[in-house]
């Protein structure tokens, strides 16, 4: 059985680099490679009924989009690369998805990039990679 | 129908007067005109749907308040108390316990009753509870909340319905409520012709309803408060009404037909937080004056059976309880199914059980609040005639001088969530009725929009009269289908809950999805 390393990707440049380091430890270690991005939605909030009407819809819209923009290119380049990978969108609380997928799939490490916040920042909106440190079953490892 | 197509025309034919109008004294004149243009139309309405039963020289029973408490009696008894049986497992539903994580993403049961609640609570339980107190006494209260309860199991059905008989149509919008139940429903029962009535009936009075309660009665009483706090007959806009109501009539119109959402994102983002303040408040002023509780918990228990003073006494009372709890959560009219029909869920009971909790935050918590505060301060004795959001509004100022300016502000978004809401269960009744175009959208739209400043313009009394009795209506035809499809409904439950006994459903832990 070969090992799996998780990556958590969000478009931006430091989830790029997050994605780079991840797929040459996944190179290393011959293991396969999931790459996750995640939508970030609560089931808590509060919705004009207009809005819950085209909820599906826009779910869709905002999976298809992460997907074409974000999951594919990333996940095509990689393979090219001659790693196997696999490409996730899904809805959620970032960290605690990204934990999830970590236990459903038996990964073994989680990479993140950082935000690079203030400290201000990140007391206003949080950092994921500290609350991922936190609550993550498994390594993390972030990468700056 | 045709009452309310005049009632279009003479509003059309008032607008631009209205812009014409540049001096004061046109305005006067203006507000009034309207007041008497619409008045006799509404108070035919009012007149038929609240006959009454007069039983003493003093008193009389309107049928439709039998109506629905005895729907929501029987609903109680029918499902076996399942408000208080299934109480705990829906707060689990609410908290997402049971929900696929599959479907995160879609609208969750916390989002849908969000939704409905802010349909729901609004002047209701603000203005409607101080009318109750008002007329009825203190003793109306204990009517209310028994009013409350019972409409929970109602809820429970017609939630369950909106779900099961919804349309979903390829793009995942769905449209449900009891103009889908009511025609789908009972066609399954053989009753196609009497389904396809009852829903025509239902969408009309739905349309009459979201004009009326959800509408005309939201931008009354929201100007009512706007002129008390800037400074009553006094205030600059005193005798402006129309113009009030242009300016939120522009803006519904900017969220509903503009689609500008980033008005009804803020109002949504600010509701919530309005609700807890209030609550607060309630609270406060509530444990500062710990030592009258058991006094007005006396004097409502009390009232309920032997009030002093109220018009018609222990009938009196009863009769503003269940009307005005009633009028604040909506069990029995149908218009929250549609709000609920949105959520994603494979089984219709758990948006039922989770739509046990509106009126049970809506009147038995919320309402009783507003209430306890108004008869431990004591207004309702020194309150001289005053009725609806006024009343509130002193007994929350004896506590909190600045209160009634956060209460304004709270009863205007309260006010404009409540039109968004009704807006849009207008919408869906008047393209269920004409067909889903985006031509008929837009015109119940503008109809909708122009509505506001009628409401606005008009005396208090008409405004009341007329969306209690678009709203009382609906249940006409809404209770009718139900007492057909509570079967349905017990049918579904019974499934549901011996699934849920056995262990089939059950909650979703993390991990569980890799097994």
């Amino acid at each position: 059985m070969t090992d799996t390393l998780l990556v958590g990707v969000d478009g931006s440049e430091g989830g790029q680099r997050a994605a780079k380091f991840a797929a040459e430890r996944a190179t290393q270690l011959g293991a396969r490679l999931i790459v996750a991005y995640v939508i970030e939605w609560s089931p808590y909030s509060f919705n004009t009924p207009q809005e819950n009407d085209l909820r599906h819809k826009r779910r869709e819209e905002e999976i298809a989009r992460a997907e074409s923009d974000i999951i594919q290119p990333l996940v095509r380049e990689l393979k090219a690369a001659g790693l196997t990978v696999e490409g996730l969108v899904r809805h959620g609380h970032v960290v605690e998805v990204l934990s999830q997928i970590a236990k459903e799939h038996k990964a073994g490490q989680i990479f993140i990039g950082r935000r690079g916040l203030s400290k201000l920042q990140a007391l206003l909106f949080g950092s994921v990679a500290s609350s991922l440190v936190q609550v993550s079953p498994v390594p993390v490892t972030v990468i700056p | 129908m045709r009452k309310l197509v005049s009632a279009f025309v003479a509003a059309m034919l008032w607008i631009p007067a209205a812009c014409r109008a540049q001096d004061g004294t046109a305005a006067v004149t203006l507000d009034e005109r309207i007041n008497h243009a619409i008045s006799p139309i509404t108070d035919v309405i009012a007149g038929i749907i609240f006959y009454s039963l007069p039983i003493t020289d003093e008193i009389a029973l309107p049928i439709i308040v039998v109506w629905l408490v005895a729907a929501a009696a029987f609903a109680t008894v029918y499902f076996n108390f399942i408000s208080v049986r299934a109480f705990r497992h829906a707060v689990d539903l609410v908290k997402g316990d049971y929900s696929d994580p599959k479907d995160a993403g879609e609208v969750s049961h916390f989002q849908a009753l969000a939704t409905a609640l802010s349909g729901t609570v609004g002047l209701g339980n603000i203005a409607g509870v101080a009318i109750a107190v008002s007329i009825g006494g203190p003793g109306a209260t204990f009517w209310m909340i028994l009013a409350g309860f019972l409409g929970m199991s109602l809820k429970f059905a017609e939630c369950t319905l909106g779900v099961k008989y919804r349309n979903e149509y390829p793009d995942g919008t769905v449209s449900g409520g009891p103009m889908y139940y009511l025609s789908k429903g009972l066609a399954e029962k053989n009753m196609a012709g009497l389904g396809k009535f009852l829903a025509a009936f239902f969408a009309v009075c739905c349309i009459a309803g979201s004009l009326g309660g959800g509408n005309m009665f939201q931008a009354n009483q929201s100007f009512q408060q706007f002129v008390n706090v800037t400074g009553g007959d006094a205030s600059f806009m005193a005798d402006k009404g129309w113009l009030f109501g242009i300016v939120v009539a522009v803006l519904v119109g900017a969220v509903i037909i503009g689609g500008i959402q980033s008005i009804a994102k803020v109002t949504e983002k600010i509701v919530p937080f309005m609700a807890i303040i209030y609550c607060t408040a309630a609270i406060i002023i509530i444990v500062a004056n710990y030592a009258q509780v058991p006094a007005a918990f006396g004097e409502i228990i009390g009232g309920a059976f032997s009030p002093e003073g109220v018009a018609g006494g222990f009938v009196g009372a009863l009769i503003q309880g269940f009307r005005r709890a009633a009028f604040s959560n909506e069990a029995g009219i149908g218009s929250a199914s549609i709000a609920h029909s949105a959520v994603r869920t494979k089984e219709p009971v758990t948006e039922g059980l989770v739509a046990l909790h509106e009126p049970f935050i809506d009147t038995i918590v919320i309402c009783t609040m507003t209430a306890l505060v108004i008869v431990i301060t004591g207004v309702n004795e020194i309150g001289g005639g005053m009725g609806g959001v006024e009343l509130t509004s002193m007994a929350f100022e004896s506590a909190f001088s600045w209160f009634p300016y956060i209460l304004a502000l709270a009863v205007i978004l309260f006010a404009f969530s409540t039109m968004l809401s009704w807006s849009y269960y207008g919408s869906k009744c008047w393209t269920y009725l004409f067909g889903e175009s985006r031509s008929m959208d837009l015109l119940f739209k503008l109809i909708f929009c122009i509505f506001v400043v009628i409401g606005a313009s008009m005396n208090l009394g008409p405004v009341v009269d007329f969306s209690d009795s678009a709203i009382f209506a609906m249940s006409i035809a809404n209770i009718i289908g139900l007492y057909i499809l509570f079967p349905v409904v017990k049918q579904e439950l019974t499934s549901y809950w011996s699934r849920l006994q056995s262990g089939e459903i059950r909650k979703f832990t993390v991990g569980e999805a890799a097994e």
